[in-house]
């Protein structure tokens, strides 16, 4: 049947949609999340005990890191978010995907190809030096490529909707896959050796130098965040939460609100990564005044997902799916007023260089990112693969609390290692010298960095549930099982 | 109330919608990133700040492929601690050569701004090798390969790159870029040699303690001895850095 024949949303038939396309990449988002997962795991580990880095040029922190980074961002969540994207858009829309099965395919296996050059090129020290955008330019190339071929998809897609309207969760992919294009091509801006008689073909250097390359990488970086690891996953919250919910959005007007306010505030918050640095001062307090009025719509997006569930709060106690989301916006809400307090200089002079932001950054990553991914795996690969629910509930609450003791460990642990080194550092005796040498600062995070990774170990653990209680209901199990919170419901 | 009305134009029009994001996206970026361009107190005029000889280059890219900066800044704060731990705080212009920037932001490991000359070269090379040799508290990898030979075959395309991007390499510079590369690692050279001529006070050295071959190491080691030592702090005066 070919998807012009077919009735949209007419129940029974198989689906009009290409749902195949949306299975690959939601397989390709939870293997490459486990392995992000445990590599960002390993170099917890190898913080706590050195020897674990095994001498050996492609297994040390300096060559992982990026690894662990760039997997768990754009291998885990860029597979989510397109996977997804390519779900949501042919449903609100009514249409199946603009350029049909060879153009999505295209991307997606463009796209694990390019995550399989991008580790192997870290593994062997090819890397631009720029956080999050270690990408060298001929690897920065071939995203381009099949990034335009994503948005070609996407946009196309909305075009032949046979909705008159565009539904917000659209609005935020949208922005995110617009942005994250300015964004790459900006801070990509490079020379590479090639082109001036170099054998050195992998090499570029970037045309931007020191200060304004410092401005340029964090405009890009810090905005990595807000339109990769926010706007991006704010789409998906405005999908699976009123979904799985059985509600409506909370507010149509706070969407509007909150959307265009996030998407123009994000974008100057950069200098905050800068602080006290020699890039000039009216750069950093601007970045910091906008950083601190991003609070605001932060948490608008924030209020719109968690009042949705009104009047079907008792979700919570029955379905653990909808504890992952709904834990995911309240992490989310926890994350993005944190952000804007370690945006104020005089906090950030305390916090920067430390753990605290390596803390923050997971509380986001891990909380909001990784949460609100799991609740939409738990509803979507039932529905694409047309089982009535999950293999087991119990085994999603299971998930649900072994990862968030992790989270929480993690945190913690980050958030006491990074306060007590930056007070550490700055901290003076009776004599006026100044009390610790670093390497004592480095001997006093041990016991932290162990919890650390005892935390990260645990969120891997939960992730393993899923791949389990997933694989089965691909494999159309059901356990049996007595519903959750069925026992108070009977005590009365 | 009409402004939600109006929006109804932006929700039914891909390309009014896509048109809508890309001017409010664009705006900061503009205005954050283009004045550094322009406005001439954003670097800082101060005199010793030359660009690195082919020999640190080489060790500047093994910092970054190594991924150095991800636990190492370089960027020392204007706070007192900051200065007596490290020195005086970095001038933007000590980093207007630097492309990419490595200024960092994780401390896992101290600030490197100011790292050059306050170790010897044998401590580096031993450090690098297994750090818990000369500081056993230490969590950073060890690096012993480091010490295989360095292939920078094409340093003078790296110079001409770099001169593309708006590093004032010389003509000569570039012409003798392999010779340069060979002479600093080489001790009997001595300190009039002709590199230190092209790239005043290069540190001439055998830095690995190896004189058969110019390694890695010798290029990393060189890269951190001159790291925050271009700028000659006990002659600048306060209204040069002024902005």
């Amino acid at each position: 049947m070919t998807a012009a024949t077919a009735a949209f949303g007419a129940k029974g038939d198989a689906s009009p949609y290409l749902d195949d396309v949306v299975k690959k990449f939601v397989l390709a988002s939870i293997f490459w999340g486990v392995i992000g997962f445990i590599a960002g795991d390993y170099i917890a580990w190898q913080l706590a005990f050195p020897a674990l880095n095994l001498d050996l040029e492609w297994t040390t922190f300096g060559r992982l890191r990026p690894i662990h980074t760039n997997a768990v961002i754009f291998a885990f969540g860029g597979n989510a978010l397109i996977g997804t994207s390519f779900y949501v858009v042919q449903r609100t829309c009514r249409a199946d995907l603009f350029g049909g099965r060879g153009l999505s395919n295209f991307v997606f296996w463009g796209f694990q190809a390019l995550i399989v050059m991008a580790a192997t090129s870290y593994l062997l020290g090819g890397s631009q030096g720029r956080e999050y955008a270690e990408l060298e330019w001929w690897l920065d190339l071939i995203l381009t490529v099949i990034w335009v071929a994503y948005l070609i998809v996407f946009a196309g897609t909305l075009m032949k909707r046979k909705e008159p309207h565009i539904y917000v969760a659209n609005w935020f992919y949208m922005s995110f896959i617009l942005t994250i294009a300015m964004l790459h091509l900006g801070n990509n801006l490079a020379l590479p050796v090639a082109l001036f008689g170099g054998e050195s073909w992998w090499k570029s250097y970037s045309l931007f130098g020191g200060v304004q390359d410092a401005m340029t990488q964090w405009w890009y970086g810090h905005n990595a965040v807000g339109f990769f690891l926010t706007a991006g996953f704010l789409a998906m919250m405005y999908y699976f939460v009123p979904k799985r919910a059985e509600r409506p959005v909370y507010s149509y007007r706070l969407s509007i609100v909150h959307f265009w306010a996030l998407i123009f505030l994000y974008i100057w918050a950069g200098p905050h990564h800068l602080h006290y640095t020699a890039l000039p001062d009216w750069a950093q307090t601007l970045g910091m005044t906008f950083s601190i009025m991003l609070w605001m719509p932060s948490w608008g997006g924030m209020i719109n997902g968690l009042m949705t569930l009104s009047g079907a709060w008792d979700k919570l106690r029955t379905d653990p799916v909808m504890r992952f989301l709904v834990t995911s916006v309240a992490f989310y809400g926890m994350s993005t007023f944190e952000g804007p307090m370690m945006s104020i200089k005089a906090v950030n002079s305390l916090s920067h260089y430390t753990d605290w932001t390596v803390g923050h950054v997971h509380s986001g990553a891990l909380g909001w990112v990784a949460f609100v991914t799991f609740g939409s795996l738990y509803y979507l690969v039932p529905k694409l693969w047309g089982r009535k629910e999950v293999y087991s509930l119990k085994l999603v609450g299971t998930h649900f609390w072994v990862a968030t003791i992790g989270v929480v460990l993690y945190i913690t642990a980050m958030w006491i290692s990074g306060i007590m080194q930056g007070l550490m550092w700055r901290a003076y005796d009776s004599m006026g010298f100044l009390q610790y040498s670093f390497i004592e600062t480095v001997e006093a995070m041990h016991p932290y960095y162990v919890i650390r990774a005892v935390g990260g170990l645990l969120f891997i653990l939960g992730s393993l549930v899923m791949v389990y209680n997933l694989y089965r209901t691909i494999k159309g199990d059901i356990r049996e099982e007595v519903a959750m919170g069925s026992a108070q419901t009977a005590r009365g | 109330m009409s402004i939600f009305k109006s929006h109804q134009k932006l929700e039914t029009n891909v390309f009014l919608l896509a048109v809508g994001i890309l001017l409010t996206v664009i705006t900061g970026g503009l205005v954050e990133i283009v004045p550094l361009f322009t406005i001439e107190s954003t670097i800082e005029k101060v005199e010793g700040v030359r660009p690195y000889t082919p020999l640190e280059l080489a060790g500047r890219n093994i910092y970054i492929a190594e991924g150095c900066y991800l636990c190492h800044s370089q960027m020392v704060r204007p706070f007192k601690d900051e200065v007596e731990r490290y020195g005086h705080y970095s001038l933007a212009a000590e980093s207007k050569y630097d492309h990419p920037f490595q200024w960092g932001s994780k401390r896992t490991g101290p600030d490197l701004a100011r790292v050059g000359g306050k170790y010897t070269d044998d401590w580096h090379t031993r450090h690098l090798v297994n750090p818990r040799d000369v500081v056993p508290e230490s969590v950073m990898p060890g690096y012993p390969h480091l010490l295989r030979p360095l292939t920078f075959t094409d340093a003078e395309a790296h110079l001409k790159t770099l001169r593309a991007a708006g590093v004032p390499y010389t003509d000569e510079q570039i012409k003798n870029a392999k010779a340069d590369l060979q002479q600093q690692a080489d001790p009997t050279a001595g300190s009039d040699a002709a590199v230190v001529g092209r790239y005043p006070k290069a540190k001439v050295a055998d830095f690995d303690g190896n004189p058969k071959v110019v390694s890695e190491m010798d290029a990393v080691v060189a890269y951190l001895q001159v790291l925050g030592t271009m700028v000659d702090f006990t002659t600048v005066k306060p209204e040069s850095l002024r902005r």
